[in-house]
């Protein structure tokens, strides 16, 4: 499993209900059900990945995050995880408020688009970064909304959204996000990890 | 033909049932059939509730029509839902013609064959029926209850009367409550039957009216691109158009095929009954129009299961018993399987279906004789 989600699984410990969007293949699920015991859920758009999920016992729904998230009551989920997915949205702030709604505390995974190579790549060759974590052409990545670490602290800031850890990760290096080392975690890290509510 | 019926597995259920509308009724037939082996703890029991056309004969050859069962890609040995691994039971619905109790019955109190004063029965009334034969059976707690289209109503009807009696609950193609156009196509079929001269005649069947009422109903159960790809314009004879009434296209002369061969198995008085339980379910109308209610203390995890073409139960229609369950907070998941095949999809050999299936029901076995473990 990914550090990433490591970190995740670390944040939300046992017997917890959780509810995964854009739960992929369940790998993260599927740990957190057996290994942490909690009640896990999970939403996914691509119908391969929910057939994978559902061979797997994982109580997967097929659908768009955008649309069906509606349906969940109110603080239904000690935990809402989003990996990676926020910047794909096409509306990543609404989204973002039915996360807080669904749960009690949400956990946001970001790709940090102020990470150095990504910094570098557009400084000198001028064209749109394309780095490990990035994989696409700027004309078919899925991304539509990049930001950085600093992007979305300040974003969680001006919307009082309460800002509970914050991590981030280099090269599979775990550490923290300080007020202090904010600026150095900017450049330096390629992921940060919040639990937010 | 009759002499065969009456060897088949019957229940007579000697406890009173109260029907929806207000009748009563005892010492009645329930025919059924399992498949497989009940194993030692009771826990791989599955039930399946069969669809309008359907009879308690799921898999293998029907003894009666001596055709394969209606569910063979799904059920039998080695199959989606394995018959060595699990014991799969299904009775003929109330309102049904393979031995259950039924129009085409004889009321003890006239001596004559019940026709049109049968009682009209709900998916609810059928449901509960289907409870005497677990307990007949000593069956507490079911792996799964699973079923498509009038079945998957059964489904939710089920967990929502029984929210303790089912680990796992497949819903296939269904709805909640049936629509103004399913409860029009159902007219339809209806008025076709009712239309023929032979209906309520005495020593004759409304063989005409019935096929009718399959042919409209046959095509509601296919997909536009399905009946284009496969019979197109195509004429029956390599020739020209005969420039008369005949079955010119091949589709004209499949649809009729299917009307006649339907008559041979299947009563039309049953027919009228049965499409009446499917419009009469609303299952939001009985929790006071609030359908989470229905789910409000289910245990059961499901896994609900739609097809992209199915115009007849669409997959919005699915996705929203997916949405009550989520509201009240139950263990659902939910996929829609891409297939030109529409309604009929989950009858045919539909691989992805069949993995799903397959996969969800291991699973939840695993799961579920893993917690009796502990």
């Amino acid at each position: 499993m990914k550090k990433e989600f490591k970190i995740i699984a670390k944040i939300i410990q046992d017997n917890n209900r959780v509810l995964d969007i854009g739960c992929g293949d369940g790998t993260l699920m599927d740990y957190l059900k057996k290994n942490q015991k909690n009640d896990v859920r999970g939403l996914e758009p691509k119908k391969d990945l929910v057939q994978k999920c559902i061979s797997k016992g994982l109580s997967v729904i097929e659908g768009d995050a955008e649309k069906e998230l509606i349906q969940f009551p109110e603080k239904s989920f000690d935990y809402v995880v989003l990996s990676q997915t926020l910047q794909a949205f096409l509306n990543p702030e609404e989204v973002l408020n039915q996360l807080l709604r669904i749960g009690k505390q949400t956990i946001v995974s970001i790709p940090n688009f102020g990470y150095w190579k990504i910094r570098l790549h557009l400084l000198f060759k001028g064209t749109m970064p394309i780095t490990q974590n990035l994989p696409d052409e700027w004309y078919n990545t899925p991304n539509l909304h990049m930001c950085t670490i600093q992007d979305f602290v300040n974003f969680c800031n001006k919307k009082n959204i309460k800002i509970n850890k914050s991590m981030c990760l280099t090269n599979e290096k775990i550490s923290e996000i300080t007020k202090r080392n904010m600026k150095y975690k900017n450049i330096f890290s390629q992921l940060g990890v919040f639990l937010i509510q | 033909m009759n002499t065969d019926i009456k060897n088949i597995k019957k229940l007579i259920i000697n406890q009173s049932l109260t029907l929806d509308c207000g009748k009563i009724i005892k010492d009645f037939p329930l025919a059924y059939e399992t498949y497989g082996t009940l194993n030692k703890n009771k826990s791989n029991a599955v039930l399946t509730f069969h669809a309008l056309t359907g009879d308690q004969f799921v898999t293998n050859i029907n003894p009666i029509t001596k055709r394969e069962g209606w569910w063979t890609f799904a059920v039998g040995p080695g199959k989606a839902v394995d018959t060595n691994k699990y014991f799969v039971i299904c009775a003929n619905v109330l309102g049904g013609c393979m031995g259950s109790f039924g129009p085409k019955e004889v009321d003890p109190k006239t001596n004559k064959i019940f026709s049109t004063s049968f009682p009209v029965i709900t998916i609810k009334d059928i449901v509960k029926a289907q409870k005497f034969l677990l307990d007949h059976l000593g069956i507490k707690k079911l792996l799964a209850v699973m079923g498509g289209s009038m079945g998957g109503m059964q489904v939710l009807q089920f967990v929502s009367l029984y929210p303790d009696m089912a680990y796992s609950a497949i819903p296939i193609a269904c709805s909640a409550s049936h629509s103004a156009q399913n409860i029009a196509l159902n007219e339809l079929g209806r008025q076709a039957i009712m239309a023929d001269p032979n209906w309520k005649k005495e020593n004759s069947t409304p063989d005409k009216g019935l096929a009718v009422a399959r042919m409209a109903a046959h095509i509601t159960y296919l997909s536009k691109q399905g009946l284009q790809e496969k019979f197109g314009r195509k004429l029956q004879d390599k020739g020209s158009l005969k420039f008369s009434f005949d079955a010119d296209f091949q589709i004209e002369s499949y649809l009729r095929y299917q009307g006649s061969t339907f008559v041979d198995r299947f009563d039309a008085n049953s027919y009228l009954y049965i499409t009446r339980a499917m419009d009469y379910f609303d299952l939001e109308k009985q929790y006071n129009g609030n359908l989470s209610l229905a789910f409000k203390n289910t245990k059961s995890k499901f896994c609900i299961i739609s097809f992209s073409s199915d115009w007849l139960y669409p997959t919005s229609e699915n996705k929203e018993i997916v949405i009550a369950l989520n509201a009240c907070g139950a263990n659902v998941g939910f996929v829609e399987i891409n297939s030109d095949k529409g309604h009929d999809s989950f009858l045919l050999n539909v691989p992805e279906f069949l993995k799903t299936l397959s996969e969800f029901i291991g699973s939840t076995y695993n799961e579920m004789n893993n917690e009796k473990r502990i």
